[in-house]
């Protein structure tokens, strides 16, 4: 990547911020830390960052307020990281407007592809994708034509609308409720077995094997994830 | 006795050397005829004869019974020598064929036989003393009553007398006497079915001396006078071995308890002569008539003195009686009492020779069981009577004495009536009839009272003149002297006996509530049930209120632990008293001689081992709480009581003691397993990064590489295993929220793959999961990490290229998802262990070994989300199969993709 993003890491964690620092420098991006939600706030109006990374424990002020007062400020994606086994605060700061998640401990594989995906998401083209390539695995949203090794999948209405989800949305985690309200409409939110099945039914189509699922990544307690083809990740 | 010398006594080893170059003699010893000793005898001898022995027989009478005579095959006969005796001929053993043959063994059946006169010896005994001292082995029979020394005990109770007999000799020298031991029912059984041949003798004999009674007493017998042997035999050996005592066997130590004061000195005499001896001991005493007229104050020393030895360790018995020195002979004799305790009576010599002296009678009647007789003196004395009881007569009462007004009138009426027909002596029957019934109704005074209205009447009414009281007739006079004498005589044996009935109706009642008490309490688990139901009985028994205090768990303080009615809690001054009981083991309030103003009584609750709480009474009426019966009741209650909460705070002391080496052993495996599997990993992790920085430029991009992988690795297992302590903590601290969702499982298995990705990485994974696996309601993120758990488990232990399957099905009502390996297995003993926290199967190589926490947090979360988790061993070869089964929803269930478009 040619130029240059800033990046803001919020983290109250020296050890954290200096090594996030280290490689995000090494990957190219200009960093900013933070080390308390204020300021957090306060780097935002300086720096103007491209992304922000963080953590939701901080000293001053819980992370959800902050991803709050960040949405009422900018639209800059959001990456929040957040201990493993705690799904509930990952779906919350999601359903607030944060953009991603990571779990800690992390590698910085992990890390570097999400930042990426943020990106992608805040500097391509606004407007919805309409098509989506992966492998053996292509989608045409115009058309509402579905290939996998050249030949024709045929969905159901709803495991389309499923999967236009995804397809505009590559990369980013998607919560089961932003699934529910956007494809069956906010009457159904609760009825989580109804996705469940339709996912079942999107994998048994789209996946090569659908119990180790290469393109739909299940994000357990969270949601789901469209993955990126290798050479968008890489 | 008391040989201590390490040497073989010279006696023994003489005894033995007697024995060299003579055959063995066994004797197979009946309590009765018919019992099989014939039979068993030639069922030794056929074993024998398989153990290749030369085996004849001198002589069986198998009296035609079938079993026995075909135990006789393969056995050689000696054929019976044919004797002449007065125009007879009978048939007996041939002793010189015998010795001319000179067999290993031979059996010779009834041992107490009387040859034929002109055989060689008069007796078959004398026989088998040649046969043996010839160096024959010799198998025999003999019945229990032939024992010379126990004829006159056999014919006393069977009354038969048999002729027959062997001198005890014969018995003691034989090298082995075995019992043919049978009920004595059984054995009335085969006599009914015509088993048991009895020669001569008329049938009524016979039905007398199989009667259970006496069987019973000739069994014992045998069996006594073998054991007796035993004891011998052991003593003999012991000797020749010179191994140091105890020799003593069988003996049996008896103490004679009485109201003295000296009694307590007895016991404990009794009590180390028992534990010299090692033998059990029993503290008897004797109920007389006399008992009835003790003063309350010596019935109580008697109460007492037998709970003192029961806490010794004794076991009691009162039994009624007329004469002491005979019952206590008769218990003696009956329980193989060798030891007698009793004490040197205080009485003065004249009093000896009226009433004679139980310790005389003792020494002449006891024959070899040997008396002790401790003086009085170091008598302890008596305690003071520390709690008043109720006046144990009852309060006047005016019925019995109009009732037996009533009986007089109803006498002279019948009387009026019958001395028209016979003559006005006879009449003195029918007054003599009243006062034997008023004296079985009401007692001794009432009895008395119809004694003298019946003279009176009798006198009035009847005797000439009539309508007088004067008497016309001296002979008159005389006739109702006696009947004057014969009523007061009649009142008294009549009152008498009465009171001992009401006396025995008494003891059977407390007898029967004390059982029913214990019977209650002994199935009685915990604390606070016994407290509970001690406290119900106690106060239903003697209707009156009742509180149990104990000490309480901390600081030892004595608290309310249980009362009845239901209270929890007693004023100040009661409090006071129950402590001073608890502290002075003594009865303190209400009657007692300490804090006598109380409410309550307390008495403390003993055992042997000392004072386990108290108990305190309390009854709304003024006055003395119990009557001497009562309160001797309670005292007995109280001790089973003792005894039942020391019983249960022993047990509750036990499993406290395990819970604690439980614990114990759980805290030790925390802590080595934090130290080990949290060490291990920094350990890597600072080597690593302490050696890339010091010899960073030394390495080269391939050496870094490995370097950081390790590096990486080793903070991965670190975090697992932080993971797994963490959810430990959750599981044990019940934090655990399970989030129920409708989850597709092979979604989570998706999951758990992917994240067990590196694990698994040197493994072959096949995965086989149903596609039409029902959506089931699981918490995902926690059932992910069982099946992480599991494959990461399956992954330690085997071997690195081998194959790992995940299967996922649904089996009826469950769906039932597998992971199974292709290492080791499991030690079939430890299929269940295996979830239990800190277990670690030992890996054959020593590799890694897993933290022991992985498959007790798959059990929790498994069981946590309604599911089952079970471990087995493959059958097809070795291998384990981890089998986690979720029950499969009822109302939710869907499947298929027909929901999704809905």
């Amino acid at each position: 990547m040619a130029n240059a993003y800033t990046v803001l890491v919020v983290d109250d964690e020296p050890p954290i911020r200096r090594f996030l620092r280290t490689s995000l420098t090494a990957e190219g991006h200009r960093v900013v830390t933070a080390e308390d939600a204020a300021g957090a706030l306060a780097a935002l109006a300086a720096e103007k960052p491209d992304l922000i990374i963080l953590d939701l424990g901080l000293p001053d002020r819980s992370g959800f307020e902050v991803i709050k007062q960040i949405r009422i400020r900018s639209p800059v994606p959001v990456i929040v990281l957040s201990a493993r086994s705690d799904e509930r605060s990952k779906v919350e700061a999601l359903d607030l407007g944060a953009d991603d998640y990571i779990g800690k401990p992390f590698g910085m594989a992990e890390l570097t592809a999400r930042i990426r995906a943020g990106l992608r998401h805040a500097f391509q083209a606004q407007g919805e994708l309409s098509a989506f390539v992966s492998g053996d695995l292509m989608v045409d949203l115009v058309r509402r034509q579905v290939t996998r090794e050249g030949r024709e999948v045929r969905l159901s209405p709803k495991e389309f609308d499923l999967l236009r989800q995804f397809v505009t949305h590559a990369g980013k985690v998607l919560t089961h409720r932003h699934l529910l309200r956007a494809v069956w409409g906010p009457a159904q939110q609760g009825e989580v077995q109804y996705l469940r099945v339709c996912i079942r039914g999107l994998r048994q189509k789209l996946e090569p094997d659908a119990t180790r699922p290469t393109h739909i990544l299940t994000e357990l307690g969270v949601g789901y994830r469209l993955q990126l083809p290798p050479e968008q990740r890489a | 006795m008391a040989e201590r010398d390490t040497r073989p006594s010279p006696e023994a080893l003489l005894d033995a050397a007697r024995q060299e170059g003579r055959g063995r003699l066994k004797i197979f010893l009946g309590a009765a005829p018919g019992v099989g000793k014939t039979y068993e005898m030639l069922l030794s001898a056929q074993t024998k004869r398989r153990e290749a022995v030369d085996v004849v027989i001198g002589i069986v009478e198998t009296h035609g019974r079938r079993e026995t005579e075909a135990l006789l095959e393969g056995l050689e006969v000696i054929p019976r020598q044919q004797v002449d005796y007065k125009g007879h001929r009978l048939a007996e053993m041939d002793l010189d064929a015998i010795l001319k043959r000179r067999p290993q063994l031979v059996l010779v059946d009834e041992l107490a036989h009387t040859n034929a006169p002109g055989s060689r010896h008069p007796k078959r005994y004398l026989d088998v003393e040649e046969l043996v001292a010839a160096g024959i082995d010799v198998y025999t029979t003999l019945n229990i009553q032939h024992v010379e020394s126990l004829n006159d005990v056999v014919a006393r109770i069977t009354r038969i007398r048999v002729r027959e007999t062997v001198p005890d000799s014969v018995l003691d020298q034989a090298d082995d006497i075995e019992v043919v031991d049978l009920a004595p029912d059984d054995l009335i059984q085969r006599l009914r079915e015509g088993k048991v041949y009895v020669p001569h003798q008329a049938e009524r004999a016979v039905r007398h001396y199989f009667q259970p009674g006496n069987l019973t007493a000739l069994r014992e017998l045998a069996l006594r006078r073998t054991a007796q042997r035993v004891d011998d035999q052991l003593l003999s050996h012991m000797r020749s071995h010179a191994i140091a005592g105890p020799w003593a066997a069988g003996e049996r130590v008896l103490v004679c308890i009485s109201e003295a004061t000296n009694t307590p000195g007895l016991i404990r005499y009794a009590r180390r002569a028992a534990e010299r001896l090692h033998a059990p001991w029993t503290a008897l005493y004797v109920e007389t008539t006399r008992t009835q007229r003790l003063k309350d104050a010596e019935r109580d020393r008697i109460a007492e003195y037998l709970r003192l030895a029961e806490r010794l360790g004794a076991s009691t018995i009162t039994i009624p009686g007329r004469k002491i020195a005979d019952e206590i002979i008769a218990y003696a004799e009956a329980n193989n009492i060798t030891q007698i305790v009793i004490g040197k009576s205080d009485r003065p010599r004249w009093f000896e020779i009226l009433h004679g002296s139980v310790v005389h009678d003792l020494v002449r009647k006891t024959g070899p069981i040997s008396v002790h007789v401790i003086s009085a003196e170091g008598g302890e004395p008596a305690a003071p009577r520390s709690v008043v009881t109720r006046p144990r007569s009852e309060p006047f009462s005016a019925v019995p004495y109009a009732g037996s007004t009533g009986t007089v009138i109803l006498a002279l009426g019948i009387g009026e009536l019958i001395s028209r027909f016979v003559g006005f002596q006879s009449v003195s029957l029918v007054f003599l009839v009243a006062v034997l019934a008023s004296a079985i109704a009401w007692g001794l005074w009432p009895s008395l009272f119809v004694g003298l209205l019946s003279v009176l009447a009798f006198n009035f009414f009847f005797i000439p003149p009539l309508y007088t009281f004067t008497i016309a007739d001296p002979v008159n006079v005389v006739a109702l002297f006696f009947f004057a004498l014969v009523a007061v005589v009649v009142s008294n044996l009549m009152a008498a006996t009465r009171s001992q009935i009401v006396a025995a109706r008494a003891r059977a009642k407390t007898t029967a509530e004390l059982y029913s008490f214990s019977r209650k309490v002994a199935g009685i688990g915990t604390l606070d049930d016994l407290l509970w139901a001690t406290a119900y009985q106690v106060s239903s028994m003697l209707k009156l209120s009742t509180v149990l205090l104990l000490p309480e768990q901390e600081g030892g303080r004595l608290g309310v632990a249980s009362a009845y009615p239901p209270e929890d809690r007693l004023d100040e001054a009661d409090m006071a008293a129950a402590r001073w009981c608890w502290d002075h083991n003594h009865p303190t309030g209400r009657g007692s001689d300490t804090l006598p103003g109380g409410k309550w009584l307390f008495l403390p609750l003993r055992t042997g081992s000392g004072t386990v709480g108290v108990i305190g009474i309390e009854r709304d009426a003024p006055g003395a709480l119990l009557t001497p019966d009562e309160r001797r009741l309670l005292d007995a209650l109280a001790d089973q009581v003792a005894v039942a909460i020391e019983r249960i705070s022993l047990a509750r002391g036990l499993a406290e003691a395990r819970v604690l080496a439980e614990t114990e052993r759980l805290r030790a495996a925390l802590l080595t397993s934090i130290s080990h599997d949290l060490r291990t990993p920094l350990a890597s992790v600072l080597g690593t990064v302490s050696s890339l920085r010091h010899y960073a430029d030394k390495y080269d991009a391939a050496d870094r590489d490995e370097l950081l992988a390790t590096l990486e690795s080793e903070a991965e297992r670190l975090n697992r295993f932080v993971g797994n302590l963490l959810d430990m903590t959750r599981l044990e601290s019940g934090a655990i929220e399970l989030k129920l969702d409708l989850v597709d499982v092979a979604e989570i298995v998706g999951a758990a793959l992917e994240r067990a990705g590196g694990i698994l990485a040197a493994h072959r994974v096949e995965v086989a999961v149903a596609s039409d696996l029902p959506i089931l309601r699981l918490d995902a993120i926690l059932f992910e990490q069982v099946l992480f758990n599991l494959l990461d488990n399956a992954a330690k232990y085997s071997l690195p290229g081998s194959r790992i399957d995940l299967r996922a099905e649904r089996d009826g009502e469950v769906v039932a998802i597998e992971v199974i390996d292709e290492g080791p297995g499991i030690p079939a003993g430890d299929l269940e262990r295996i979830f239990d926290k800190f277990y670690r199967v030992q890996a054959q190589d020593r590799r890694r070994a897993g933290t022991g926490l992985g498959l007790a947090i798959c059990r929790g979360f498994v069981e946590a989300q309604g599911g089952r988790i079970a471990a087995q061993n493959r059958r097809d070869r070795s291998g384990a199969i981890l089998t986690v089964r979720i029950p499969v929803p009822e109302a939710t269930e869907i499947s298929g993709p027909v929901a999704a478009d809905g």
